[in-house]
């Protein structure tokens, strides 16, 4: 069609608008309502949340908002509690990655060295956590966390107080840890599945013990799939709060449990109309939403992906 | 594994004994649904129907329970059904169609996909505010629904890209147009991807707290876990009453565990986000 668009340019106009319809209608279609949804509440948000945190919008100033530069990340780095919310975000994120990938990695290796049937069903119990709805789980969490003589972490602890008040750092880690490891255990399982089977034999002729086989072949295997899983699971611990906000909402006490994503969330939208330091958590956010945008590019350049854009093999649209 | 360790036995009881804490806290639930008073695992008090009383008569100023419910079926449904259709198009464009920006598109989806958008709640109250779909259901499906797109068009790219050409290149000669193909052709042999990404999205949605606890004031468009998240706030919770309402909102995850494991397994683990 272009070619004989270009010799004829003087009757080409409708020959080539044709072309072009039919070139870009069929994409235009398909596509649209997709993006008009992903501008709407991706990239729009983006740009709306970097403006926001330059302003000092609040619940007073809701609909004309004024510039104001940098004055919030201002108030942000002289915020008193700063460093302790940063530490309990570390916290946050280190301990419950730990738990994830290192139960994910042991469930993992053990539901595939029983027979198939008990490991199916062992990682579908594991499934569970994740399915249910949080505020579910975190209910069955608050019950049996209860004091005594309640709960059954109490009554098999011995303690009289209620396990989330007492120890809410391992409540939040443990809570969190138990949705988080199936997404490493069904990750990892499947990495396992796909060593080829000649190694497992040719280990067992040369008279390799089960520990050998995992330290010599299969955890080298798992390399990438543990890079994986730590990568993107740091990502979204690190905005995550749902869990917190549902077991703790920050406390006991004085931000006790209080993370940066939390703090945000808090800060613009504690009560119905918005609060008085929007722009303060818009700002915090802000910062989220710049590390998000340049870990996901990262991950991006990690995986293959030419190989993902492979060009279609039939050119008519 | 190929070769079962030898003392597999021992192994799987080390697995039981991890699993445990899911399993008990899912018997509390069921103990704690039914009964007076549960201590640790032992019921301590007397059978205890009046737990579901909130079923038929209304709870300390909430709206009556099947107002939620409803709410959170329509919210389910109507998401789970626009992130299919919306996600098959534009997976069915990125992966068939020749377009300039192709390649830049499905970066940008794939980039959305890692990205986390909880992040972004604070801005899109502020969008949602300006558009008047503030407190709307209409609003929060839309977010729900948009939120999930990349992880939606990312999995059906997958499946689309498994097709064989051949038979759209006859469908193509035969002067089908690549609309009718896609309705007629490309969507039911793609069904397996479909089923995948419904029960992934109506599950995600059924379950969904944040978006609706914090886009949603008025109780008339409350939804199921916002309803079951004001027990959580009360100084002293009835936690029979707490236990029984939990068990009503998750009947139909239950269920589908019950009967659809090994589904439910390959489903989550197919690259699908968690």
């Amino acid at each position: 069609m272009q070619s004989q668009a270009e010799a004829t340019p003087v009757r080409a106009g409708p020959v080539v608008r044709a072309a072009l319809l039919q070139r870009y209608a069929a994409p235009a279609i398909f596509l649209l309502p997709a993006t008009v949804l992903i501008v709407l509440f991706f990239l729009v948000p983006v740009f709306t949340t970097l403006y926001l945190s330059m302003t000092d919008i609040s619940v007073l100033t809701f609909r004309n908002p004024q510039w104001a530069g940098l004055e919030n990340y201002r108030t942000l780095l002289q915020d008193p509690f700063l460093g302790k919310i940063m530490l309990n975000t570390a916290r946050y994120v280190g301990f419950t990655l730990l738990f994830n990938v290192g139960m994910g990695l042991v469930l993992a290796l053990l539901s595939t060295s029983v027979p198939e049937r008990y490991g199916n069903q062992m990682r579908a119990v594991w499934l569970l956590p994740r399915i249910l709805p949080p505020v579910v789980y975190v209910l069955i969490w608050q019950g049996l966390s209860r004091d005594a003589p309640f709960g059954l972490i109490s009554s098999l602890t011995g303690s009289e107080r209620s396990f989330i008040s007492g120890h809410p750092w391992a409540a939040i880690v443990l809570a969190n840890g138990m949705v988080g490891a199936s997404f490493g255990l069904l990750i990892f399982t499947s990495a396992i599945r796909s060593i080829s089977q000649d190694l497992f034999y040719a280990a067992a002729v040369d008279g390799a013990t089960t520990l050998q086989t995992i330290r010599r072949i299969v955890l080298p295997m798992l390399k990438w799939p543990i890079l994986f899983v730590t990568a993107y699971q740091t990502l979204s611990l690190l905005t995550s709060f749902e869990y917190i906000l549902l077991l703790t909402q920050g406390g006991p006490g004085f931000f006790t449990t209080t993370v940066w994503s939390l703090h945000a969330y808090n800060l613009a939208l504690s009560n119905y109309f918005g609060n008085v330091q929007f722009g303060l958590g818009a700002a915090m956010a802000a910062v989220l939403v710049v590390i998000g945008i340049i870990v996901s590019v990262l991950y991006l350049r990690i995986f293959n992906f030419r190989a993902l854009v492979a060009e279609p093999k039939i050119e008519v649209n | 594994m190929p070769l079962l360790p030898p003392r597999w036995r021992l192994l799987l009881l080390v697995l039981l004994g991890l699993s445990i804490p899911i399993i008990a806290g899912f018997i509390w639930l069921l103990l704690t649904g039914w009964f007076d008073r549960v201590h640790g695992l032992i019921p301590a008090g007397g059978f205890a129907p009046e737990n579901w009383r909130f079923l038929w008569e209304t709870v300390g100023g909430r709206p009556p329970v099947f107002v939620a419910l409803r709410n959170s079926l329509i919210f389910a449904v109507v998401v789970a059904t626009a992130e299919v259709l919306i996600a098959s198009m534009a997976a069915y464009a990125i992966s068939r169609l020749s377009f300039p920006g192709r390649s830049l598109y499905l970066g940008l989806v794939l980039v959305l996909h890692a990205f986390p958008a909880v992040s972004l709640l604070i801005a899109i109250f502020y969008i949602l505010r300006l558009l008047g779909l503030f407190d709307t259901l209409i609003g929060v499906i839309l977010v729900k629904a948009s939120l999930e797109l990349p992880l939606g068009i990312w999995l059906m790219k997958g499946f689309f890209d498994s097709l064989s050409w051949e038979m759209e290149m006859a469908a193509l000669v035969d002067g089908m147009s690549r609309w009718t193909l896609f309705w007629k052709i490309a969507m039911p042999m793609v069904r397996p991807g479909l089923l995948a990404l419904a029960t992934f999205a109506l599950l995600s949605a059924w379950g969904e707290f944040i978006i609706p606890f914090t886009f949603i004031v008025s109780s008339r468009s409350q939804l199921m876990s916002s309803y079951l998240q004001s027990f959580l706030t009360e100084a002293f919770s009835d936690f029979g009453m707490f236990a029984a309402v939990g068990l009503f909102y998750a009947i139909p995850v239950i269920a589908l565990f019950l009967l659809g494991q090994r589904y439910l397994l390959n489903i989550y683990s197919g690259g699908v986000k968690g």
